[in-house]
């Protein structure tokens, strides 16, 4: 299922572009946000799951997580070099799974290191603030990296659309609609934070039952769907 | 023996019928599909490498489905037309990562690399390559797993001379071998060289087999057109007509030239300036009206 030929070259494509600079940016933006926090209002709890619920999970993990995810398979179909993947007796759904593997753990890598640092900075892990939103941006990497990776698959505007996910549906909607909430993966992710953080700072509109099928459901169909979408994908620059 | 079936195989985009009704057999040796831009070719290649599937019909590879057939692809290396490859590695880690994918080591990579002697360059990054190291390193990724079938998508676009006559050496000697070559081509030169079996498509039809004598002779043998202007059209029309070379003559008074059909190429060619010394006529204009690529292909098309 996991090739390793794929996954190598996946990693350098997506490490080695322009674009991979935002997965620089975004988490040295976070941390510099959680120093200069730290030093204005000194270590308080209400702050830390402010600046960690509002920008590293509502914004920074999904973003990254468009980055990769699109980034994984977006340009090779755009540009069509993934012919050179399609031309070889190696299963669709294989490559699509290894694909998947390394938007994960690239998303997991550029969101979560740097959410667990700002939560440390922020107030030194006090009621278990910076791990219950590390747990919140790894799982949310999980689903974001399936997601996008399909809509990598399906559009040549993957990262338009993906962005527009990120930002509009789960930042701005999800805080105005209550009904938005339910189908969003960062509310998912925060009942899982919800689980692990002490106290009451941190809150989901979902219960964690509900949560966690949802987001392997979502995880597990958004790949299974991608899979076959590779398997009839039609390379374009035709007539 | 590795044949390709072409089984009464359609495709088309929304109303646009880019292949109609093929029916073809491509077996070991050379053969160049050739066609203008715009007939189809690239899309009877996509449907023969498997990134295609036909509307109706079937393309097969001895018998064996091609689309959504991954193992298929032990058997097919594909050249593909579009530039874009893993510019970010070298040479050599591309091809390796070709013989990776195919289950192969580094040892195929290498031969493949010196198969189309682009050992000098292997370790430069593809970025860096002009379009006759991208082909070559094409087609290394393509031979990597020694396939029975190789498919190239107008491999010659863009090659310099001797670019071109490398890799036409190279294909020879894959056809020679007993493999399976299908190159696509919309110049008859570049396919009269090369391929030992012609099939011409234009505007999606199948419209002539052949060898490239048979396509040579029905090409030349069609009928020309001429535009010539003169010192005196209408006394030229009266003495050209007079031959049986000559099939029609129109004088058109707008443009204020002769409209001239021509049924034997060869003999008109000499007849006209012979005709117009003997009246006495000085020619000022005569220029092949229809060579565009496009118009003899219409007329394949209609023999």
């Amino acid at each position: 299922m996991y090739d390793p030929t794929v996954a190598r070259l996946t990693y350098r494509a997506l490490l080695g572009r322009r674009r991979a600079l935002i997965l620089f940016a975004l988490p040295v933006l976070l941390i510099v946000i959680a120093g200069a926090v730290r030093g204005f209002s000194g270590a308080d709890d209400q702050v830390a799951v402010d600046v960690l619920g509002g920008f590293a999970l509502a914004t920074m993990v999904p973003i990254i997580g468009v980055i990769a995810g699109t980034g994984a398979i977006g340009p090779e179909i755009d540009d069509g070099s993934v012919v050179y993947l399609l031309s070889k007796p190696v299963k669709r759904p294989t490559i699509i799974f290894t694909k998947l593997i390394v938007a994960i753990a690239v998303t997991m890598a550029f969101s979560a290191i740097p959410t667990f640092i700002a939560g440390m900075i922020l107030n030194g892990n006090g009621q278990q603030i910076a791990v219950a939103y590390t747990i919140a941006a790894l799982v949310a990497s999980i689903t974001y990296a399936a997601i996008f990776l399909l809509l990598g698959t399906i559009t040549r505007h993957a990262v338009v659309f993906g962005l527009v996910y990120a930002l509009v549906w789960e930042a701005l909607f999800g805080s105005l609609v209550t009904g938005a909430r339910t189908l969003s993966v960062q509310q998912w992710s925060l009942a899982v934070a919800q689980k692990v953080g002490d106290g009451d700072l941190i809150t989901s509109d979902v219960a964690l039952p509900t949560a966690t099928v949802l987001l392997v459901v979502v995880t597990v169909v958004t790949t299974w769907f991608a899979g076959q979408k590779l398997r009839s994908l039609k390379l374009a620059g035709e007539e | 023996m590795t044949t390709i079936n072409i089984d009464h195989t359609s495709r088309w985009f929304g109303n646009v019928v880019a292949v109609n009704d093929i029916t073809m057999n491509i077996g070991p040796g050379v053969t160049g599909l050739l066609g203008p831009n715009g007939a189809g070719k690239s899309t009877l290649i996509n449907m023969m490498g498997g990134f295609l599937a036909p509307s109706t019909g079937s393309v097969t590879l001895d018998g064996k489905p091609i689309w959504r057939n991954e193992q298929i692809y032990k058997e097919i290396g594909i050249v593909p037309e579009r530039e874009a490859m893993y510019d970010f590695l070298t040479g050599r880690e591309f091809v390796v990562a070709n013989a990776e994918l195919h289950g192969l080591d580094e040892r195929a990579a290498k031969k493949a690399l010196a198969t189309v002697e682009m050992e000098y360059a292997q370790d430069r990054k593809i970025s860096t390559y002009s379009k006759g190291m991208r082909q070559r390193v094409k087609m290394a990724s393509a031979l990597v797993h020694d396939p029975s079938v190789l498919l190239l998508d107008e491999p010659f676009n863009g090659m310099d001379p001797r670019q071109r006559m490398q890799l036409m050496e190279l294909l020879r000697t894959m056809g020679a071998q007993g493999r399976t070559v299908l190159f696509s081509s919309h110049i008859l030169e570049e396919v009269e060289q090369l391929a030992s079996h012609i099939e011409v498509i234009v505007a999606g039809r199948h419209a002539a087999s052949g060898d490239f004598r048979r396509i040579r002779r029905l090409m030349t043998d069609r009928p020309h057109r001429y535009l010539i202007r003169s010192s005196d059209d209408r006394a030229l029309a009266a003495a050209l007509i007079a031959d049986p070379s000559t099939a029609g003559i129109e004088v058109d008074l707008k443009e204020g030239a002769l409209r001239i059909q021509a049924v034997d190429f060869g003999r008109f060619t000499t007849l006209l300036p012979r005709v117009a010394r003997e009246h006495g006529i000085r020619l000022l204009t005569v220029s092949p009206s229809d060579e565009s690529l496009e118009s003899v292909f219409s007329y394949l098309v209609a023999a």
